[in-house]
């Protein structure tokens, strides 16, 4: 029940800070969203130069920063990894150039929904069959194999990372770059920023938020505690943008959004099967990376470079819509996730051990 | 004999599937589920509970124990 309040009160307040960092001057309807900040991210490092969308986004320092500290004080940083690493970073590649033709993590389509953006609505149809095909393959058996403890030392390093950029957002060294214009120009200040990452950090370490895991769940088992986060956070987010008069119901006009419906809709389905098939989303990733997985910490390598060709091949959606390379990025990047899961059905048979489970074809762990 | 699950290292939310598979398949009695962090714990309890299993948590090293009863 405590559980249940945690991740209650978590998705309520990811939705406030939602709206509340866009009154402080975060863009429109992206109060928080993991993918557009990491792309940021790897702009103001100059891996893509896309000029509107380059800011070293403080959220995403905190919320590493938080979640390291809150594991490491709850005894649950532990460092692990070799879990198919090169399989985790391909599909991290390939499901952010989905959300970047989406124009948003499973968080900012929640917040998106929540400002009456329908596009979003088209965006969740799109995540919820991406994460019944993922939960189809792992019924019958898909797994990326066992993650092995790791020397403690490894998982320093991520935070480590979070500090080094905390560092370059407060000098602002002349290599780094910083929108003059565009959304990565929008930001609220640095202080706010930092802090609601922080806090969002140990409330999603403590309560495993995970938009797609919550979806997951409610396919598979039935079980609707992770969604029950995402559900107040669009309840809490939506009264919030009505109270404040951002909230405008409708396709059109909307912010940092296009239109595209086919585009909206298979941008997400490759989101979530990569999602689900790596066991959760962008920001539970960026979680479980504080906490010491390596090999999350790998996978979201894997969404800053997706991020990095998005802008440098001009695959990632605007306003104005969804480029060609883009929606061939998208074709051949289900086709290439598709392929990972059906290797994957292979993955449980090597996990080793005595099978006695006949109603799947997962195989391999359990020992009588 | 005991049944156990060895699902240490695997990734949300394996744990949870080869449990219930298990206890779909044995009803009743004891079982036991190695995980390693608290996450799978968490989740495995949740399952286990939701099918109507008595769950008890014992701390092993590293690793994490879960007695399963009904």
């Amino acid at each position: 029940m405590k559980n249940k309040l945690l991740i209650v009160a978590t998705g309520g307040i990811v939705g406030l800070l939602g709206v509340f960092l866009v009154t402080m001057g975060n863009p429109a309807n992206m109060g928080y969203c993991i993918a557009c900040f990491l792309r940021d991210i790897t702009g103001a490092l100059g891996l893509h130069r896309a000029a509107p969308v380059q800011y070293l986004r403080p959220e995403i320092i905190g919320l590493v920063l938080g979640a390291f500290f809150s594991a490491l004080f709850s005894r649950e940083f532990r460092v692990v990894g070799g879990s198919n690493t090169l399989a985790r970073f391909t599909l991290a590649f390939f499901g952010i150039i989905g959300m970047l033709v989406f124009l948003g993590c499973p968080v900012r389509m929640v917040l998106r929904l929540a400002g009456g953006d329908l596009n979003a609505l088209v965006g969740l149809a799109g995540l919820i069959v991406g994460v019944a095909i993922g939960t189809m393959f792992l019924k019958h058996g898909y797994s990326l194999g066992r993650a092995l403890p790791q020397n403690k030392g490894a998982g320093f390093i991520f935070p480590s990372i979070a500090v080094v950029l905390l560092v370059f957002l407060l000098v602002q060294p002349a290599f780094i770059f910083f929108s003059q214009e565009g959304p990565g120009s929008l930001h609220a200040p640095v202080i706010i920023s930092l802090a609601a990452g922080l806090l969002v950090g140990v409330l999603a370490q403590r309560s495993r938020l995970c938009m797609v895991g919550g979806i997951r769940d409610l396919i598979f088992f039935r079980d609707t505690h992770l969604l029950s986060g995402f559900v107040t956070m669009l309840i809490v987010a939506a009264l919030g943008n009505v109270i404040i008069g951002n909230f405008n119901l409708g396709f059109e006009q909307q912010p940092i959004a296009h239109t595209d419906g086919l585009w909206n809709f298979l941008g997400m389905t490759l989101a979530g099967l990569a999602a689900t098939l790596l066991g959760g989303c962008p920001l539970r990733q960026l979680i479980s990376a504080s906490e010491g997985n390596t090999d999350s910490v790998i996978t979201v390598l894997g969404f800053v470079a997706g991020a990095a060709f998005a802008h440098n091949f001009g695959l990632a959606a605007s306003a104005k819509g969804v480029p060609g390379a883009g929606q061939v990025a998208v074709i051949l990047g289900l086709l290439v996730v598709a392929a990972i899961a059906v290797i994957g059905l292979q993955g449980s048979k090597a996990i080793g051990g005595k099978t006695n489970v006949t109603d799947s074809g997962r195989s391999g762990t359990i020992m009588s | 004999m005991l049944q156990t699950v060895d699902a240490r290292g695997l990734s949300c939310p394996e744990p949870v599937i080869l449990t219930r598979q298990l206890l779909n398949q044995v009803k009743s009695g004891n079982v036991q589920v190695l995980v390693d962090n608290n996450v799978a714990k968490e989740n495995v309890t949740r399952a286990a509970e939701n099918m109507g299993w008595k769950v008890v948590v014992v701390q092993q090293d590293a690793d994490i124990v879960l007695n399963l009863s009904k």
